[in-house]
Protein backbone atom coordinates (compact mmCIF):
# COMPACT_ATOMS: atom_id res chain seq x y z
CA UNK A 1 0.00 0.00 0.00
CA UNK A 2 2.18 2.55 1.54
CA UNK A 3 4.64 1.40 -1.84
CA UNK A 4 2.04 2.39 -4.26
CA UNK A 5 0.98 5.49 -3.17
CA UNK A 6 5.04 6.10 -2.77
CA UNK A 7 5.42 5.16 -6.19
CA UNK A 8 2.12 7.32 -7.16
CA UNK A 9 2.60 10.82 -5.32
CA UNK A 10 6.98 10.58 -5.73
CA UNK A 11 9.26 9.22 -3.14
CA UNK A 12 9.37 12.54 -1.80
CA UNK A 13 6.03 12.77 0.09
CA UNK A 14 6.81 9.46 1.90
CA UNK A 15 10.27 10.47 2.70
CA UNK A 16 10.77 10.58 6.69
CA UNK A 17 11.88 14.02 7.62
CA UNK A 18 12.39 13.07 11.00
CA UNK A 19 10.47 14.18 14.41
CA UNK A 20 12.06 18.08 14.73
CA UNK A 21 12.10 18.61 11.12
CA UNK A 22 8.96 20.67 11.23
CA UNK A 23 10.40 22.98 14.37
CA UNK A 24 13.84 23.24 12.32
CA UNK A 25 12.30 24.42 9.85
CA UNK A 26 10.34 27.31 11.57
CA UNK A 27 13.77 27.71 13.73
CA UNK A 28 16.55 28.62 11.12
CA UNK A 29 17.43 29.95 8.01
CA UNK A 30 19.22 27.13 6.52
CA UNK A 31 16.61 24.26 5.79
CA UNK A 32 14.00 24.38 3.24
CA UNK A 33 9.75 23.89 4.03
CA UNK A 34 7.92 21.64 1.95
CA UNK A 35 7.59 22.65 -2.01
CA UNK A 36 4.58 24.16 -3.65
CA UNK A 37 5.09 20.79 -5.52
CA UNK A 38 4.42 18.70 -2.14
CA UNK A 39 1.51 20.54 -0.66
CA UNK A 40 -0.69 20.54 -3.49
CA UNK A 41 0.10 16.10 -3.35
CA UNK A 42 -0.55 16.55 0.03
CA UNK A 43 -4.22 18.48 0.05
CA UNK A 44 -5.41 16.39 -2.99
CA UNK A 45 -4.73 13.60 -0.90
CA UNK A 46 -6.56 14.85 2.13
CA UNK A 47 -9.62 16.27 -0.04
CA UNK A 48 -9.79 12.47 -1.90
CA UNK A 49 -9.61 10.83 1.51
CA UNK A 50 -12.40 13.02 3.26
CA UNK A 51 -14.39 12.45 -0.31
CA UNK A 52 -14.28 8.62 -0.44
CA UNK A 53 -15.27 8.23 3.61
CA UNK A 54 -18.02 10.94 3.09
CA UNK A 55 -19.24 9.03 0.40
CA UNK A 56 -19.10 5.56 2.01
CA UNK A 57 -21.10 7.26 5.21
CA UNK A 58 -23.89 8.80 2.67
CA UNK A 59 -24.00 5.33 1.25
CA UNK A 60 -24.56 3.53 4.53
CA UNK A 61 -26.84 5.87 5.33
CA UNK A 62 -28.93 5.00 2.18
CA UNK A 63 -28.68 1.34 2.72
CA UNK A 64 -31.22 2.56 6.11
CA UNK A 65 -33.96 3.80 4.06
CA UNK A 66 -34.22 0.74 1.74
CA UNK A 67 -36.19 -1.84 3.94
CA UNK A 68 -39.32 -1.82 4.03
CA UNK A 69 -39.13 -1.73 8.38
CA UNK A 70 -40.64 1.07 10.07
CA UNK A 71 -37.67 2.73 12.26
CA UNK A 72 -38.46 2.94 16.36
CA UNK A 73 -38.62 6.52 17.38
CA UNK A 74 -36.10 7.66 19.66
CA UNK A 75 -37.56 7.94 23.09
CA UNK A 76 -36.05 10.20 26.03
CA UNK A 77 -34.94 7.14 28.16
CA UNK A 78 -34.03 7.72 31.93
CA UNK A 79 -30.96 6.34 30.90
CA UNK A 80 -30.24 8.37 28.04
CA UNK A 81 -27.55 10.84 28.61
CA UNK A 82 -23.42 10.77 29.99
CA UNK A 83 -24.12 10.71 33.22
CA UNK A 84 -27.36 8.59 33.91
CA UNK A 85 -27.95 5.74 35.29
CA UNK A 86 -30.42 2.93 34.91
CA UNK A 87 -33.87 3.93 36.72
CA UNK A 88 -34.01 1.20 39.20
CA UNK A 89 -37.28 1.12 39.89
CA UNK A 90 -38.23 0.69 36.45
CA UNK A 91 -35.66 -1.96 36.33
CA UNK A 92 -37.40 -3.54 39.08
CA UNK A 93 -41.13 -2.63 37.34
CA UNK A 94 -39.33 -4.63 34.32
CA UNK A 95 -38.65 -7.65 35.76
CA UNK A 96 -42.10 -8.34 37.06
CA UNK A 97 -43.29 -7.71 33.49
CA UNK A 98 -40.73 -10.42 32.16
CA UNK A 99 -41.86 -12.64 34.97
CA UNK A 100 -45.67 -12.71 34.25
CA UNK A 101 -45.40 -12.34 30.50
CA UNK A 102 -42.35 -12.92 28.49
CA UNK A 103 -41.49 -15.70 30.70
CA UNK A 104 -44.12 -17.63 29.20
CA UNK A 105 -41.86 -17.65 26.42
CA UNK A 106 -38.82 -16.51 25.92
CA UNK A 107 -35.77 -17.73 28.23
CA UNK A 108 -33.01 -15.47 30.45
CA UNK A 109 -30.49 -17.60 30.34
CA UNK A 110 -27.79 -15.19 31.56
CA UNK A 111 -29.17 -13.97 34.27
CA UNK A 112 -28.69 -15.16 37.51
CA UNK A 113 -30.86 -14.34 40.58
CA UNK A 114 -27.74 -13.68 42.41
CA UNK A 115 -27.43 -10.27 39.42
CA UNK A 116 -31.00 -8.90 41.00
CA UNK A 117 -29.34 -8.40 44.43
CA UNK A 118 -29.07 -4.84 45.08
CA UNK A 119 -29.89 -3.95 41.83
CA UNK A 120 -33.80 -4.99 42.21
CA UNK A 121 -34.47 -6.63 45.44
CA UNK A 122 -32.95 -6.82 48.23
CA UNK A 123 -30.67 -10.29 49.24
CA UNK A 124 -33.70 -11.71 51.47
CA UNK A 125 -35.90 -10.67 48.20
CA UNK A 126 -34.18 -12.67 45.57
CA UNK A 127 -33.55 -15.46 47.96
CA UNK A 128 -37.66 -15.92 47.78
CA UNK A 129 -37.76 -15.08 44.19
CA UNK A 130 -35.19 -18.04 43.14
CA UNK A 131 -36.83 -20.61 45.68
CA UNK A 132 -40.03 -20.26 43.78
CA UNK A 133 -38.98 -21.52 40.62
CA UNK A 134 -37.92 -25.57 40.56
CA UNK A 135 -34.46 -25.84 39.38
CA UNK A 136 -33.28 -29.84 38.05
CA UNK A 137 -30.58 -30.56 39.32
CA UNK A 138 -27.98 -34.00 39.73
CA UNK A 139 -26.97 -36.21 39.40
CA UNK A 140 -27.31 -37.27 43.01
CA UNK A 141 -25.38 -40.36 44.94
CA UNK A 142 -27.64 -42.79 43.54
CA UNK A 143 -26.89 -40.81 39.75
CA UNK A 144 -30.73 -39.54 39.94
CA UNK A 145 -31.38 -36.08 38.42
CA UNK A 146 -34.09 -34.58 40.98
CA UNK A 147 -35.60 -30.45 41.03
CA UNK A 148 -35.41 -28.48 43.65
CA UNK A 149 -36.08 -24.58 45.00
CA UNK A 150 -34.18 -22.28 43.35
CA UNK A 151 -30.60 -20.77 45.21
CA UNK A 152 -29.06 -17.30 44.53
CA UNK A 153 -26.49 -18.85 42.40
CA UNK A 154 -29.00 -20.50 40.18
CA UNK A 155 -29.70 -18.66 36.46
CA UNK A 156 -32.95 -17.97 35.39
CA UNK A 157 -35.09 -21.46 34.43
CA UNK A 158 -36.06 -21.52 30.65
CA UNK A 159 -39.49 -22.15 29.52
CA UNK A 160 -38.39 -24.44 27.04
CA UNK A 161 -36.00 -27.69 27.43
CA UNK A 162 -34.39 -27.09 23.68
CA UNK A 163 -34.96 -25.05 20.40
CA UNK A 164 -37.36 -27.39 19.22
CA UNK A 165 -39.56 -27.47 21.86
CA UNK A 166 -40.07 -23.98 21.43
CA UNK A 167 -40.22 -24.04 17.90
CA UNK A 168 -43.22 -26.50 17.98
CA UNK A 169 -45.04 -24.74 20.24
CA UNK A 170 -44.59 -21.34 18.41
CA UNK A 171 -45.66 -22.27 14.89
CA UNK A 172 -42.04 -22.80 14.01
CA UNK A 173 -40.65 -19.29 15.36
CA UNK A 174 -38.24 -19.72 17.79
CA UNK A 175 -38.75 -17.33 21.17
CA UNK A 176 -35.01 -15.62 21.32
CA UNK A 177 -33.19 -15.47 24.40
CA UNK A 178 -33.69 -12.11 26.21
CA UNK A 179 -30.91 -11.45 28.16
CA UNK A 180 -28.90 -9.76 25.47
CA UNK A 181 -31.73 -8.92 23.14
CA UNK A 182 -31.45 -5.04 23.81
CA UNK A 183 -27.56 -5.16 21.91
CA UNK A 184 -28.40 -7.76 19.39
CA UNK A 185 -31.46 -5.36 17.98
CA UNK A 186 -30.74 -2.31 15.63
CA UNK A 187 -32.21 0.50 17.78
CA UNK A 188 -31.56 -1.37 21.32
CA UNK A 189 -34.27 -0.50 23.84
CA UNK A 190 -36.16 2.22 21.44
CA UNK A 191 -36.78 -1.28 19.21
CA UNK A 192 -37.94 -3.34 21.84
CA UNK A 193 -40.61 -0.71 23.14
CA UNK A 194 -41.32 -0.16 19.39
CA UNK A 195 -42.08 -3.54 18.88
CA UNK A 196 -44.12 -4.40 22.13
CA UNK A 197 -46.32 -1.17 21.03
CA UNK A 198 -46.22 -1.46 17.31
CA UNK A 199 -48.82 -4.09 16.71
CA UNK A 200 -51.41 -3.55 14.14
CA UNK A 201 -53.81 -4.66 11.81
CA UNK A 202 -51.56 -5.75 8.31
CA UNK A 203 -51.87 -3.30 5.49
CA UNK A 204 -54.21 -4.40 2.53
CA UNK A 205 -51.76 -6.52 0.32
CA UNK A 206 -50.12 -8.13 3.38
CA UNK A 207 -50.62 -11.45 3.57
CA UNK A 208 -49.83 -13.56 6.85
CA UNK A 209 -49.34 -17.24 7.86
CA UNK A 210 -51.23 -19.04 10.52
CA UNK A 211 -49.98 -17.34 13.98
CA UNK A 212 -48.55 -14.42 12.70
CA UNK A 213 -48.99 -11.15 13.12
CA UNK A 214 -48.56 -7.97 11.94
CA UNK A 215 -45.74 -4.94 13.33
CA UNK A 216 -44.28 -2.86 10.78
CA UNK A 217 -41.37 -2.18 13.55
CA UNK A 218 -40.61 -6.00 12.63
CA UNK A 219 -38.44 -6.84 9.43
CA UNK A 220 -40.45 -7.86 6.85
CA UNK A 221 -43.71 -7.02 8.83
CA UNK A 222 -44.93 -10.53 9.53
CA UNK A 223 -43.85 -11.62 13.51
CA UNK A 224 -44.85 -14.93 15.09
CA UNK A 225 -45.23 -13.24 18.22
CA UNK A 226 -48.63 -12.24 19.04
CA UNK A 227 -49.44 -8.72 20.80
CA UNK A 228 -48.48 -9.82 24.46
CA UNK A 229 -48.62 -6.24 26.18
CA UNK A 230 -51.93 -4.60 26.93
CA UNK A 231 -53.52 -2.61 29.67
CA UNK A 232 -53.29 -4.58 32.74
CA UNK A 233 -51.69 -7.22 31.44
CA UNK A 234 -49.66 -7.39 34.22
CA UNK A 235 -49.48 -6.15 37.72
CA UNK A 236 -46.70 -3.93 39.60
CA UNK A 237 -46.20 -4.35 43.26
CA UNK A 238 -45.56 -0.65 43.52
CA UNK A 239 -49.00 0.52 42.85
CA UNK A 240 -47.93 2.18 38.95
CA UNK A 241 -50.40 2.30 37.13
CA UNK A 242 -50.41 -0.84 34.64
CA UNK A 243 -50.78 0.66 30.61
CA UNK A 244 -49.34 -0.95 28.32
CA UNK A 245 -47.23 1.32 26.97
CA UNK A 246 -45.93 1.66 31.15
CA UNK A 247 -44.86 -1.94 30.79
CA UNK A 248 -43.12 -2.14 27.24
CA UNK A 249 -40.77 1.17 28.90
CA UNK A 250 -40.23 -0.72 31.98
CA UNK A 251 -39.36 -4.24 30.42
CA UNK A 252 -36.97 -1.91 27.79
CA UNK A 253 -35.56 -0.70 30.57
CA UNK A 254 -35.30 -4.15 32.38
CA UNK A 255 -33.80 -5.31 29.30
CA UNK A 256 -31.35 -2.65 28.92
CA UNK A 257 -30.14 -3.93 32.18
CA UNK A 258 -29.95 -7.38 31.31
CA UNK A 259 -27.71 -6.67 27.90
CA UNK A 260 -25.84 -4.07 29.64
CA UNK A 261 -25.58 -4.44 33.61
CA UNK A 262 -22.22 -2.49 33.75
CA UNK A 263 -24.14 0.66 32.74
CA UNK A 264 -24.39 2.49 35.78
CA UNK A 265 -20.49 1.60 36.63
CA UNK A 266 -19.64 2.70 32.70
CA UNK A 267 -21.32 6.32 33.54
CA UNK A 268 -19.83 7.36 36.74
CA UNK A 269 -16.65 6.03 34.96
CA UNK A 270 -17.06 9.11 32.87
CA UNK A 271 -17.57 11.82 35.10
CA UNK A 272 -14.40 10.03 36.66
CA UNK A 273 -12.22 10.09 33.34
CA UNK A 274 -13.38 13.61 32.52
CA UNK A 275 -12.11 14.86 35.62
CA UNK A 276 -9.18 12.84 35.47
CA UNK A 277 -8.39 13.86 32.11
CA UNK A 278 -8.92 17.65 32.36
CA UNK A 279 -6.09 17.75 35.41
CA UNK A 280 -3.99 15.55 33.18
CA UNK A 281 -4.87 18.09 29.78
CA UNK A 282 -4.00 20.92 32.35
CA UNK A 283 -0.58 19.31 33.35
CA UNK A 284 0.23 18.50 30.23
CA UNK A 285 -0.39 22.40 28.60
CA UNK A 286 1.59 23.83 31.13
CA UNK A 287 4.58 21.63 30.49
CA UNK A 288 4.50 22.39 26.91
CA UNK A 289 4.34 25.83 27.35
CA UNK A 290 6.88 26.04 29.64
CA UNK A 291 9.32 23.85 27.19
CA UNK A 292 8.38 25.38 24.56
CA UNK A 293 9.36 29.30 26.08
CA UNK A 294 12.54 28.91 25.56
CA UNK A 295 12.56 27.14 22.13
CA UNK A 296 9.92 29.71 20.29
CA UNK A 297 11.33 32.76 21.55
CA UNK A 298 14.69 32.56 19.59
CA UNK A 299 15.90 31.58 16.11
CA UNK A 300 19.44 29.84 14.36
CA UNK A 301 20.91 32.22 12.08
CA UNK A 302 23.60 30.63 9.30
CA UNK A 303 26.01 32.31 8.50
CA UNK A 304 28.23 31.35 5.43
CA UNK A 305 31.78 31.10 6.24
CA UNK A 306 33.84 32.26 2.87
CA UNK A 307 37.14 29.99 2.37
CA UNK A 308 39.87 31.75 2.01
CA UNK B 1 11.56 31.00 53.56
CA UNK B 2 8.04 29.95 51.63
CA UNK B 3 6.60 27.24 52.20
CA UNK B 4 7.59 25.92 48.64
CA UNK B 5 11.30 25.99 49.47
CA UNK B 6 10.74 24.34 52.74
CA UNK B 7 8.68 21.97 51.34
CA UNK B 8 11.40 21.16 48.61
CA UNK B 9 14.14 20.64 51.06
CA UNK B 10 12.27 18.46 53.91
CA UNK B 11 10.67 16.46 51.68
CA UNK B 12 11.29 16.25 48.15
CA UNK B 13 15.05 16.22 48.49
CA UNK B 14 15.77 13.27 49.95
CA UNK B 15 14.83 10.08 47.90
CA UNK B 16 13.08 7.63 50.25
CA UNK B 17 10.58 10.80 51.96
CA UNK B 18 9.98 12.01 47.84
CA UNK B 19 8.66 8.10 48.12
CA UNK B 20 6.82 8.65 50.74
CA UNK B 21 5.13 11.55 49.83
CA UNK B 22 4.51 10.40 46.56
CA UNK B 23 2.55 7.02 48.18
CA UNK B 24 0.42 9.06 50.78
CA UNK B 25 -0.41 11.92 48.15
CA UNK B 26 -1.84 9.13 45.88
CA UNK B 27 -3.80 7.91 49.28
CA UNK B 28 -5.73 11.30 49.85
CA UNK B 29 -5.96 11.51 46.15
CA UNK B 30 -7.71 9.11 45.02
CA UNK B 31 -9.91 9.12 48.36
CA UNK B 32 -10.86 12.43 47.78
CA UNK B 33 -11.24 12.11 44.35
CA UNK B 34 -13.23 8.90 44.53
CA UNK B 35 -15.87 10.21 47.04
CA UNK B 36 -16.10 13.97 44.96
CA UNK B 37 -16.70 11.83 41.67
CA UNK B 38 -19.43 9.39 43.72
CA UNK B 39 -21.47 11.56 45.33
CA UNK B 40 -21.53 13.42 41.57
CA UNK B 41 -22.85 11.06 40.09
CA UNK B 42 -25.30 10.12 43.08
CA UNK B 43 -26.59 13.76 43.24
CA UNK B 44 -27.77 13.59 39.03
CA UNK B 45 -29.10 10.70 39.45
CA UNK B 46 -31.05 10.76 42.98
CA UNK B 47 -34.14 9.09 43.04
CA UNK B 48 -32.89 6.46 40.35
CA UNK B 49 -30.52 4.56 42.16
CA UNK B 50 -31.07 1.35 44.09
CA UNK B 51 -29.78 3.47 47.16
CA UNK B 52 -32.85 5.56 46.45
CA UNK B 53 -35.17 2.89 46.45
CA UNK B 54 -34.37 -0.36 48.92
CA UNK B 55 -35.98 1.76 52.07
CA UNK B 56 -38.91 0.44 50.56
CA UNK B 57 -38.14 -3.01 50.42
CA UNK B 58 -35.59 -3.70 53.57
CA UNK B 59 -37.45 -4.02 56.70
C1 LIG C 1 -46.63 -16.42 23.47
C2 LIG C 1 -45.22 -16.46 23.52
C3 LIG C 1 -44.48 -15.14 23.66
C4 LIG C 1 -44.56 -14.22 24.69
C5 LIG C 1 -45.45 -14.27 25.91
C6 LIG C 1 -43.60 -13.20 24.39
N1 LIG C 1 -42.96 -13.49 23.22
FE1 LIG C 1 -41.54 -12.37 22.35
N2 LIG C 1 -41.41 -13.71 20.81
C7 LIG C 1 -42.16 -14.86 20.70
C8 LIG C 1 -41.83 -15.49 19.45
C9 LIG C 1 -42.44 -16.81 18.95
C10 LIG C 1 -40.85 -14.71 18.82
C11 LIG C 1 -40.17 -14.95 17.47
C12 LIG C 1 -40.90 -14.11 16.44
C13 LIG C 1 -40.42 -14.31 15.04
O1 LIG C 1 -39.24 -14.62 14.86
O2 LIG C 1 -41.22 -14.14 14.12
C14 LIG C 1 -40.59 -13.59 19.71
C15 LIG C 1 -39.68 -12.58 19.45
C16 LIG C 1 -39.40 -11.56 20.33
C17 LIG C 1 -38.36 -10.56 20.13
C18 LIG C 1 -37.38 -10.52 18.99
C19 LIG C 1 -37.87 -9.77 17.80
C20 LIG C 1 -36.79 -9.72 16.76
O3 LIG C 1 -36.41 -8.61 16.35
O4 LIG C 1 -36.28 -10.79 16.36
C21 LIG C 1 -38.38 -9.73 21.20
C22 LIG C 1 -37.47 -8.53 21.46
C23 LIG C 1 -39.44 -10.18 22.07
N3 LIG C 1 -40.02 -11.29 21.52
C24 LIG C 1 -39.75 -9.59 23.26
C25 LIG C 1 -40.74 -10.04 24.11
C26 LIG C 1 -41.02 -9.39 25.36
C27 LIG C 1 -40.29 -8.19 25.94
C28 LIG C 1 -42.05 -10.09 25.90
C29 LIG C 1 -42.75 -9.82 27.24
C30 LIG C 1 -43.37 -8.55 27.35
C31 LIG C 1 -42.38 -11.17 24.99
N4 LIG C 1 -41.56 -11.10 23.90
C32 LIG C 1 -43.38 -12.10 25.20
C33 LIG C 1 -43.09 -15.32 21.59
C34 LIG C 1 -43.47 -14.67 22.75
Amino acid sequence: MAATVGRICGARLLKKYGLVWPQACQLSTNTQGWTKNRKVWLSTLGVVGGGVGALLFALEQSVQASGSEAHPPHNPWNHSGWFSSLDHASVRRGYEVYKQVCKACHSLQYIAFRNLVNVTHTEDEAKAEAAEVMIKDGPDEEGNYFERPGKLSDYLPSPYPNENAARAANNGAYPPDLSLICSGRKGGEDYIFALLTGYMEPPAGVVLREGQNYNPYFPGGAISMAQVLFDEAAEYSDGTPATASQLAKDVATFLKWCSEPELDDRRQMTIKAIGMFSMLAAVVYYYKRHKWSTLKSRKLAYKPVSKK
Amino acid sequence: MSVWSTLNRTVFKRTSTFALAVAGGTFFFERTFELVSQSIFENLNKGKLWKDIKHKYEN
